[in-house]
């Protein structure tokens, strides 16, 4: 890790310029691939660039987009949260149930936002209160989230939700823009006002950087962190919603696999792991190139299961390449 | 009685035995000794997944792509058995081991020589790993009528009145006690994880280290692919899938620290064990087999909340805790 290298830091006699450092930046390197996969994915298939396929194309991301907004927050505070995908779960089954029940539209989508805000609030108050490592803590809570829908659900579905329900998944805002679609817009606004334009963000900021510091500079640590799992139980919640009006049905198994999609699509977007460094820009288009990725590769034929070679492949290659190429400036400036 | 509570293995010990107690008066015959052998034979690939892991999460790195690796060696294996059926078994193991470790090599070497974050490296690896099956096999399963019957039967053969799989895993747990107590490497481990800068000023390569522990976690994850695949006689794309949090839920139940240094062997087997039972007694005591996921989530959320108390109390007497175990 960092902490082994022992060479000093190498301290420039003048900072650069506004335009050279975003001209250098991460989502300059991003938005250059997006639009490499548009173009290729337009000569690819003479379908692409229609507007319903291109609209078609967002339901591919919006929902996990929807979270990575906060596990980007979550993720830049140094924490991680993989029980996102069993948040959904959860909520999802929640609101099958409450079918059932016969409630309608207002209720369910109460019913999902309250298991979303309850799971997450969970995971705050453990790993903030007793101070455990979020790591373990989400991968309990992501066993005990979606064990509930099993033990509620098994094997069977819950079907029949309201027409009223189905617009949330479908429904479309105006022309080709979906509700999805113009959910995610909005929430890319807000999230990136609040991370990059508030004393919150920086907070985030700060606490990503050096916990021990904030906490010295005023900076309620505790409050805040339990704050961005909350948050992000939020957005599980309302991703639940859109995906559950999409599906039309709810399994145990509904979203599974997401948390690892959530974090590779946050990674991409270039914020540090480890925390302390991103930007919400990036996530927005990390967002659209695993969309239009997998939704390429879908009108190819290609497998699922290929695609996620190739996120995987994407996913330590945008790690590894930014290294590989700072390495080999180093050794030519020698 | 507070020795005895801050001393782990044995707390982990009293809880699987309060655990058998409470299955022993809803079903009795459940504590009968051939069945606590069966337990520890359904368990026994989980226990040696879990002392791979070990070292692993010991180095302050975590595995995730341990069940993909699993399910990648054993496919190979498999298809190794179907194709060549008279090569023999032994070969076919040393082979499924070898992929195994490379395997691991690819994901410590990522690690090591750039850098990356751990679980950044293992969860793109676990995704590529398991698509990298998905191609190999084409996506069609290898079947039972397809494997040879020496490749079937070699896990459930007894020995002494055990099955191979008993004893192997008793073996491996020999071998990684030895490693971690007896030899220069083992103690690494615990210095990496304990404090990188130091094992740094001892000497000790922190990068080569972690790489050692993910080769063996890879070579674990190789030998357990084809105990798997040859002990429930299938292979196919998903098994084993979700399996590399059952692992880190039988570290963290064991008292292993995800940040690193600090955990036992006995730990890592107990912790294996713990679930095993819990994971044989539900059906047995007519829970529904749904509840499982529910169950062991709940005791990893106790178990982390427990150890972290522990190694408060502890103070900062880093060394002491360090040499300790």
């Amino acid at each position: 890790m960092a902490e082994t290298h022992l060479t000093p830091r190498h301290i420039p006699d003048r900072l650069e310029g506004r335009g050279a450092r975003l001209l250098k930046s991460w989502e300059s390197l991003l938005l250059v691939v997006a639009c490499l996969i548009f173009l290729g994915n337009s000569l690819a298939s003479p379908y692409f660039l229609d507007p319903w396929n291109l609209s078609d194309a967002t339901f591919n991301f919006t929902e996990k987009a929807i979270i990575a907004f906060a596990m980007a927050l979550v993720i830049i505070s140094g924490e991680i949260d993989l029980s996102v995908a069993s948040i959904i779960a959860l909520a999802s089954t929640a609101m099958g149930y409450a079918v059932q029940l016969g409630f309608d539209t207002p209720v369910l989508v109460a019913i999902g936002l309250a298991v979303g805000l309850v799971c997450g609030a969970i995971n705050g108050l453990l790993i903030t209160g007793l101070g455990l490592p979020s790591i373990v803590v989400t991968i309990g809570t992501m066993s005990l989230f979606r064990g509930l829908s099993f033990i509620i659900l098994g094997d069977q579905a819950f079907t029949g939700y309201p027409d009223s329900f189905s617009w949330f998944g479908q429904g479309y805002v105006w022309w080709v823009f979906s509700f999805e679609f113009t959910l995610f817009v909005i929430l890319a606004v807000v999230y990136a006002i609040v991370l990059h334009k508030t004393n919150f963000g920086r907070a985030v900021y700060a606490i990503g950087n050096n916990q021990t510091a904030a906490l010295f500079s005023g900076i309620r640590v505790a409050r805040i962190k339990f704050i961005l799992f909350l948050l992000t139980g939020l957005m599980a919640g309302l991703a639940s919603i859109c995906l559950t009006s999409r599906l039309g049905s709810t399994r145990p198994s509904i979203a599974l696999g997401w948390e690892l999609e959530v974090v590779t699509m946050v990674v991409l977007g270039g914020v540090n792991i480890l925390g302390g460094s991103g930007t919400i820009p990036g996530v927005v288009l990390a967002a659209l190139i695993m969309g239009m990725v997998t939704f390429g590769f879908g009108l190819l034929n290609v497998p699922g299961i290929v695609m996620s070679i190739f996120i995987g492949l994407l996913l330590i290659s945008v790690i590894a390449l930014p290294i590989l190429w700072r390495r080999a400036r180093r050794r030519l400036q020698h | 009685m507070s020795k005895f509570l801050k001393n782990r293995e044995l707390l982990l010990v009293g809880a699987i035995a309060v655990l058998l107690a409470l299955i022993t008066w809803r079903f009795p015959p459940f504590v009968a000794p051939a069945n606590l052998a069966r337990v520890y034979n359904d368990t026994s690939i989980l226990i040696i997944l879990a002392l791979g892991q070990m070292a692993v999460i010991l180095t302050r790195c975590i595995d995730l792509s341990m069940a993909a690796n699993l399910a990648l060696s054993g496919m190979v294996a498999a298809m190794l058995n179907a194709a060549y059926p008279g090569l023999p078994i032994p070969i076919v193991i040393l082979s499924a081991i070898a992929l195994g470790t490379l395997l691991g090599m690819i994901n410590g070497a990522l690690v090591w020589k750039l850098d990356i974050p751990p679980i950044v490296v293992t969860l793109g690896t676990l995704t590529i790993y398991r698509g990298l099956i998905f191609l190999l096999s084409d996506g069609k399963w290898i079947n039972a009528h397809q494997m040879s019957d020496a490749f079937k039967a070699l896990p459930r053969d007894a020995l002494l009145g055990f099955p191979v799989l008993s004893w192997l895993s008793l073996l491996m747990i020999a071998l990684v006690f030895l490693l971690m107590s007896r030899t220069a490497l083992g103690r690494a481990f615990y210095a990496v994880g304990g404090n990188p800068h130091a094992a740094v000023y001892t000497g000790i390569d922190v990068g080569r280290t972690r790489f050692a522990a993910y080769c063996l976690s890879g070579a674990l994850a190789g030998l357990s692919g084809y105990l798997w695949v040859s002990r429930y006689a299938v292979a196919y794309v998903d098994i084993a899938a979700g399996f590399e949090l059952d692992i880190i839920a039988a570290c963290v139940i064991g008292g292993i620290s995800i940040a690193g240094g600090i955990g036992t062997v006995a730990g890592a087997v107990l912790g294996a064990l713990f679930l095993g039972v819990i994971k044989n007694a539900l059906p047995v005591i007519n829970i529904s087999p749904f509840a499982q996921m529910a169950i062991s989530g709940t005791v990893i959320i106790i178990a982390v909340a427990v150890n972290a108390r522990a190694e408060r109390r502890k103070g900062r007497v880093i060394l002491r805790k360090a040499e300790a175990v």
